[in-house]
């Protein structure tokens, strides 16, 4: 059914996946900060923001998986998540200032602004998860050791993201290039899916 | 997710802020905020606010009960030495309450002045006007926000400018990391009136001096950086205008006598900002300029 490669190469496009989640996790505390500053309710915010998108990514990409599961089309979330990403190093200072003016409050100021900022790209991101269970997953019976693996994989990323994102990348680089790291990171992965063929 | 623990900032500096012995007698209160735990101590007539971070208490303010206006810190007296090149501010900005300290001082030795302190911490204001004798008022307000936004929408709003700006907001640890960028500053400069002084509260010693000094000295211009031997606080001092060593002992003489209920030797201070002011700079002014895009002023503070 499956090159041999193509179940490692789905469980280190999750690990990925999770790595990017959480260090965008991370970068959206920094993001928000010069305008709403870093009280608990930014962080709030973000972990909300962060948590309901998910839930909407995992519920999406679970009946998406349902309609002709291919490699392809799973690389394609990685595509559009780069798309949705990128834009936010030339937009998320313009969008802030305006929410900004808008809304003095900065509880709801930070909601909002994160809800902006990162809603859309989360939840495309949290679609790789329930997809790549599906493009695992082979019988019933070893369903549940599959997705283990799987969330094994794309939660050892995230923990990673964290890590590496607030302990290195912020003493190397500028919050910009991080995001743009990030993004280009997404595009190759869609890529490798691209050139991998896959017989299903 | 796992991101709780990150409210609170990562790495922990090991740096005392003062050199008071936080050893003391009495607990008095304990408090865990939305920030830090608050305790206030007592030792004798001494009563100190300290942010209590795992086992390295570090005293935030401090008062003599029996001697309320005597400042207990070296770094609070050399605050007072902002009043040298503004002696009468009308309007002062003070970023990070603490005990009140400062804004009580000013507001009793300049009696028309209007004063606007920001904290981020609730329970800070609870306990200074509780424990340390602070009272918000009509000239002395208390703005419970992070300092970031409400420089921001100052600036926004077109607030009339402030002719002394003190920045002294610590968190267990050091100086919070978006408080200490280009863009905070330059948000400050705008807010600060021709004739106004800026004073930032630092530590003299960190890895974080460098890159911490490149940043004021980028958007200020000259700065003093005004050290004394027993402290480990540095002040970084932006005057309006250049001044002459005479100028400033005339300031300092007609201060004097206000100035000593609190403590402070202002005489000898002046002395000492001449001296800091014609100091070469002793930090690499090619440190990278931190900014909201770079700003990893924790993890560098930490190294």
């Amino acid at each position: 059914m499956y090159t041999p490669l193509v179940g490692p190469l789905i469980y280190s496009l999750a690990f990925t996946g999770g790595f990017v989640i959480m260090s965008l996790e991370l970068l959206g505390g920094r993001v928000l900060a010069p305008y709403f500053g870093s009280s608990i309710y930014v962080w709030g915010s973000i972990i909300t923001v962060f948590m309901l998108s998910l839930a909407a990514g995992y519920l999406i990409g679970g009946s998406w998986s349902v309609h002709e599961p291919r490699l392809k089309k799973f690389g394609l979330i990685f595509l559009a998540a780069a798309l949705l990403l990128g834009p936010l190093i030339f937009f998320a200072e313009p969008t802030m200032q305006w929410i900004f003016i808008r809304i003095e409050d900065p509880r709801y100021g930070s909601l909002i602004a994160a809800t902006i900022l990162f809603m859309i790209p989360t939840i495309i991101l949290g679609m790789i998860s329930p997809y790549s269970v599906r493009l695992l997953i082979e019988n019933v019976q070893e369903s549940g050791r599959t997705a283990g693996r799987l969330y094994f994989f794309s939660t050892l990323g995230s923990s990673l993201g964290t890590l590496m994102t607030s302990f290195y990348f912020v003493l190397w680089f500028e919050v910009n290039q991080i995001l743009t790291g990030l993004t280009c990171t997404l595009v190759v992965l869609w890529a490798i899916t691209y050139l991998t063929k896959d017989k299903l | 997710m796992h991101l709780t623990h990150l409210i609170a900032p990562i790495l922990l500096g090991v740096f005392l802020l003062n050199s008071l012995p936080a050893s003391a007698d009495r607990v008095l209160h304990r408090e865990q905020s939305l920030y830090s735990q608050i305790v206030v101590r007592q030792d004798g007539s001494i009563i100190c606010l300290q942010f209590d971070v795992r086992r390295d208490q570090r005293n935030q303010s401090c008062m003599n009960q029996r001697a309320p206006k005597e400042m207990v810190f070296a770094y609070t007296k050399m605050t007072m030495t902002s009043l040298l090149f503004t002696p009468e501010p009308e309007r002062i900005l003070i970023v990070g309450l603490g005990g009140g300290t400062l804004p009580v001082a000013f507001a009793d030795l300049l009696p028309q002045v209007e004063i606007d302190s920001i904290e981020v911490d609730e329970a800070v204001v609870g306990v200074a006007e509780e424990f340390f004798g602070y009272r918000s008022t009509e000239r002395m307000r208390t703005h419970v926000q992070d300092a970031r936004v409400w420089v921001k929408r100052a600036v926004l709003t077109n607030t009339r400018p402030y002719d002394l700006i003190i920045l002294d907001a610590f968190n267990g640890e050091y100086i919070p990391e978006h408080l200490m960028t280009e863009e905070f500053f330059l948000d400050l400069k705008a807010l600060l009136s021709p004739n106004g002084t800026l004073a930032a509260n630092t530590f003299s010693i960190s890895d974080l001096y460098d890159a911490e000094s490149a940043t004021y000295e980028h958007v200020f211009g000259d700065i003093i950086s005004f050290k004394l031997p027993e402290s480990a606080n540095r002040l970084v001092l932006v005057p309006p205008t250049e001044f002459s060593e005479a100028e400033l002992a005339t300031r300092a003489d007609q201060l004097a006598t206000r100035l000593t209920p609190y403590r402070v030797p202002i005489q000898k201070y002046a002395k000492l900002v001449v001296r800091a002011r014609d100091k070469a700079p002793d930090w690499d002014r090619n440190a990278r300029v931190l900014t909201d895009q770079y700003a990893p002023a924790n993890l560098l503070q930490a190294r």
